[in-house]
């Protein structure tokens, strides 16, 4: 089976920038495959993120190509790609009510009348769990906390049953019990619609923990591309056994302690 | 709806002091003026020595400080804002009788600025950085420092001199007996030249408001977010980035009805237009220290009430206004 | 380095150009136009361009358009200048005070500066004009006493964002007096915002003064830009370049100072951005 999204020789240069951002990056992501791209601040992670949805700033220079065979069209935001960003406090429009940022991805990308688009949304809240859906869409950002904004950012990304879903550290604001459950959401809702994930973290555990690919990045190139289990059991890199042991550190030592 | 109505009380309560300071600065300008009450009162009524000291002693004004003070806090509280030397009237009479047109042409000039400018503003901001942003930019800086009242004048050469397409001053066609719709067409057309000349430097402030709120807006993380949902331009730019930028606007709206107000003097006076402006020129002309002092009380009281009505505005803009008050 | 950067803005340097050209006009006025430029030159209302010695021509009394222009730009720059100046100390000084101190204080000064942006602020000039009487320093005083708001309201606000940093604490510590510390520790470095704001105060000062002469609110015994655009209204179908060259003087120097207050504001806010 062809893949969905194909990645040559990827490389991003950002205006003023000694160094590239990210070079040299091959990758194919097949339909449905969940793939986690891990590595530490500043290697690339969210550029890759960005590049492969277009929403790199115009200053940035993009060589290589990004292609999708799994389309028979060039990915469109909304449509084919669903982003979740980091920080749910500022992905939402403050002043408007997230019932309707929801609506407004179906009205936009479905060709939905408003009617139709708010129905939908309301569905999309309680599909997130949020409760109360058809009071809660009438709320405003401010009045939801960062899980409940994030899971609004979810229902929006998803609105349009894109083909991959892109999270990009979509649990690194918020406390360790709604992380867990944040986790738990975007893998039910991938199997559920069949989408294809990138997940994007700093948290090589969280990430092994339900990926069935892991992308370790530094300095902007992909050091190892692996399986899950063999990335674990045995890493090829040396990055990828360094960031390993520092996570395993706190095991590894108390058990040679005693 | 709650919301706005315990900001309104809020808000209204806080007024109140800054209205008391406002009518003590007015006390103490009075005082600092040559001659008092009962001066400008036998100068337009007429009286003797006798009379004038019988007045002095009625009107409390051979009182100490603090009881004149209080006796022209009490006239206020009866709606008596004293008597104009000038026009031999109570002082309220003649501003109240002023105060409509000013409004009609401040109303207009606001609606005019605010309307265009954002719209431009909107142009400007919807890709910062090309062409036409510079270009709009640097047109309303240029704007920006044209004086109201020059302007008001060259205009005046322009259309009225040399093209003799509107009228040159007034408010309106002197004893023209029209009535209806033609005489309101008639003011309109007298209107057009003040309400450009006293909107034009505020349509350039809210263009460059927009366009910078509109600059800062972009930057933020949910105009990217909209684009990765894929939202059309059109509709980020009006419905995400503009509709977040227009909030500081509104304040300003606000905050600009008092700077307006200063401005309408010079532009009544240029265009002759008989509101309250002129009418504090012809107090400082005759040298009516009452009526400009009352002038510029009701002035206050008109920008509070002004103030208000923008902040309900704003809370039915901005759904985090109040917010915090309202779990309290 | 950064002025460099200031001049690689065509705008910025266009403003400080029209702000060199109107210094020299306003220092080389004596010098150039030694006699009193209120006294009579020539025939009245000589069109500009006809006479070598009169080359802006002659108002309704034959006084020189040219030697007006030059001395009304030194009073412009003076009221502005000095206005601005006066604002932006009275207005830190109270901002200050009201930050520092806090509590009542805080609340009393607040509310007079709120009073003060309620009195429309040309209104409040006129009446201290039209009751002390019309000079230069009156002039100033009247324009000041409805600029300062702005300079108060924002040193307030940095002051209580720096009062409670490391160096105030330990001004504290080592018992300095609330007042020295308000005033050697907390204003000098409040002080920047307040001072982007400058340009346009100085702006604003410039077309206030100009719209006081034009209603004959303005020193009697100095010529002004306003004053000029005044009194060429009387002959304004005859003779509209009495009124018009004078407000396009204004136009550029007004212009000029934004310009170049924009460009200096935004030349230190991009070397503070790659800080
Ligand atoms: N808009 C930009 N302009 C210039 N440089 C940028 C920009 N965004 C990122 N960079 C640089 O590109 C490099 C990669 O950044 P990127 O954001 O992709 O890292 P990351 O792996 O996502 O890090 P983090 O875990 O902190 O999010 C960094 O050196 C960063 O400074
Ligand atoms: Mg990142």
């Amino acid at each position: 089976m062809s893949p969905l999204l194909s990645l040559r020789g990827l490389g991003v240069r950002y205006s003023g920038a000694t160094a590239a951002a990210l070079e040299g990056v091959d990758l194919d992501l097949a339909p449905g495959e969940r793939l986690a791209v891990i590595g530490e601040s500043g290697s690339g992670k969210s550029t890759l993120a960005r590049a492969i949805a277009g929403l790199l700033p115009q200053t940035a220079t993009l060589e290589g190509t990004i292609a999708w065979p799994g389309l028979d069209h060039p990915a469109r935001n909304g449509r084919d790609i669903g982003f979740v960003f980091q920080d749910p406090g500022s992905s939402l429009d403050p002043v408007m009510s997230v019932g309707k940022q929801v609506a407004e991805v179906a009205h936009a990308n479905l060709d939905m009348d408003w009617r139709a688009a708010m129905r939908l949304a309301v569905e999309l809240l309680d599909r997130v769990r949020l409760p109360e859906p058809s009071v809660l869409a009438h709320a405003y950002p401010h009045q939801l906390s960062g899980g409940q904004k994030q899971r609004v950012a979810i229902a929006a990304a998803i609105a349009a049953r894109p083909r991959l879903l892109i999270a990009d550290e979509a649990t690194s604001a918020l406390d360790t019990i709604v992380q867990a459950e944040i986790v738990a959401l975007i893998r039910e809702l991938v199997a559920e619609d069949g989408m294809a994930l990138i997940f994007v973290s700093h948290d090589i555990a969280l990430a092994a923990s339900f990926a069935e690919r892991i992308a370790v990045f530094r300095h902007g190139r992909m050091v190892e591309l692996a399986p899950t289990v063999e990335l674990v059991a045995q890493p090829r890199s040396d990055y990828s056994r360094a960031l390993l042991a520092a996570h395993l550190g706190l095991e590894a030592h108390s058990g040679a302690g005693i | 709806m709650n919301r706005a109505l315990r900001l309104l009380r809020r808000r209204l309560i806080g007024s109140i002091p800054v209205l008391l300071i406002v009518i003590v600065g007015s006390f103490l300008l009075l005082e600092a003026a040559p001659g008092d009450a009962v001066d400008a009162y036998v100068a337009s009524v007429g009286g003797d020595a006798g009379m004038i000291e019988a007045l002095r002693q009625s009107w409390g004004l051979d009182a100490s400080p603090m009881t004149r003070l209080a006796a022209y806090l009490w006239a206020l509280l009866h709606l008596d804002l004293g008597h104009s030397v000038a026009f031999s009237r109570p002082v309220l009479d003649v501003v109240l009788e002023r105060l409509p047109n000013t409004l009609l042409l401040m109303g207009a000039a606001t609606a005019l600025s605010f309307a265009l400018g954002t719209a431009l503003g909107i142009l400007a901001g919807a890709r910062p950085g090309s062409a036409r942003d510079r270009l709009l930019s640097i047109g309303s800086l240029a704007l920006y420092a044209v004086p109201g009242f020059w302007l008001a004048l060259v205009l005046t050469i322009v259309f009225s001199v040399e093209l003799r397409w509107l009228p040159l001053s007034g408010m309106e066609t002197i004893a023209s007996g029209k009535t209806g719709f033609a005489r309101a067409l008639d003011i309109a057309r007298h209107m057009v030249l003040p309400v450009t000349s006293l909107g034009l430097i505020y349509l350039a402030l809210y263009l460059r408001m927009m366009r910078a709120g509109m600059a800062e807006v972009w930057r933020m993380d949910f105009t990217l977010a909209a684009r990765a949902r894929g939202i059309g331009r059109r509709r980020i730019v009006l419905r995400h980035v503009a509709r977040n930028a227009l909030l500081p606007l509104v304040t300003m709206l606000g905050l600009q009805s008092a700077q307006m107000l200063g401005g309408s003097v010079v532009i009544e006076s240029v265009f002759s237009v008989p509101g309250l402006g002129r009418l504090a020129q012809e107090a400082v002309g005759s040298r009516d220290t009452p009526l400009l002092i009352g002038i510029i009380l009701v002035s206050a009281v008109l920008v509070i009430v002004i103030n208000l009505l923008v902040d309900i505005a704003y809370a039915a803009l901005d759904p985090r206004v109040g917010a915090n008050e309202a779990n309290a | 380095m950064s002025l460099r950067r200031l001049f690689r803005s065509p705008e910025a340097v266009a403003g400080f150009v029209i702000l060199g050209l109107l210094g020299a006009m306003a220092l080389t006025a004596p010098l150039l136009f030694p006699g009193d430029p209120l006294a009579i030159a020539g025939q009245p209302l000589l069109r500009p361009f006809q006479d070598w010695a009169l080359p802006l021509g002659t108002d309704r009394l034959g006084r020189d358009v040219l030697a007006g222009l030059f001395h009304g730009a030194r009073t412009s720059l003076a009221v502005g200048l000095a206005a601005a100046a006066a604002s932006i100390l009275v207005g830190s000084v109270v901002g200050t005070v009201a930050g520092f101190a806090g509590g009542l204080v805080d609340e009393v000064l607040m509310r007079i500066t709120d009073a003060f942006q309620t009195v429309p602020g040309f209104l409040l000039s006129l009446a201290l004009v039209s009751v002390v009487g019309p000079s230069l320093s009156v002039v100033v005083a009247a324009i000041a006493l409805s600029a300062w708001t702005g300079p108060a309201r924002i040193a307030r606000a940095e002051v209580l964002s720096i009062r409670e940093r490391d160096y105030v604490a330990s001004a504290r510590v080592i018992g300095m007096h609330p007042i020295e510390i308000a005033f050697r520790e907390v204003l000098p470095n409040a002080l920047p915002p307040v001072l982007a704001l400058s340009s346009v105060i100085v702006a604003a000062a410039i077309l206030t003064e100009a719209a006081l002469s034009f209603l004959g609110l303005g020193d009697p015994n100095r010529v002004t830009w306003g004053g000029m655009i005044a009194e060429g209204r009387a002959v304004l179908r005859s003779a509209p370049f009495l009124s018009v060259i004078p407000g396009i003087a204004l136009v550029f120097s007004v212009l000029g100072v934004y310009l170049a207050g924009e460009g200096v504001v935004e030349s230190t806010a991009a070397r503070e951005g790659q800080a």
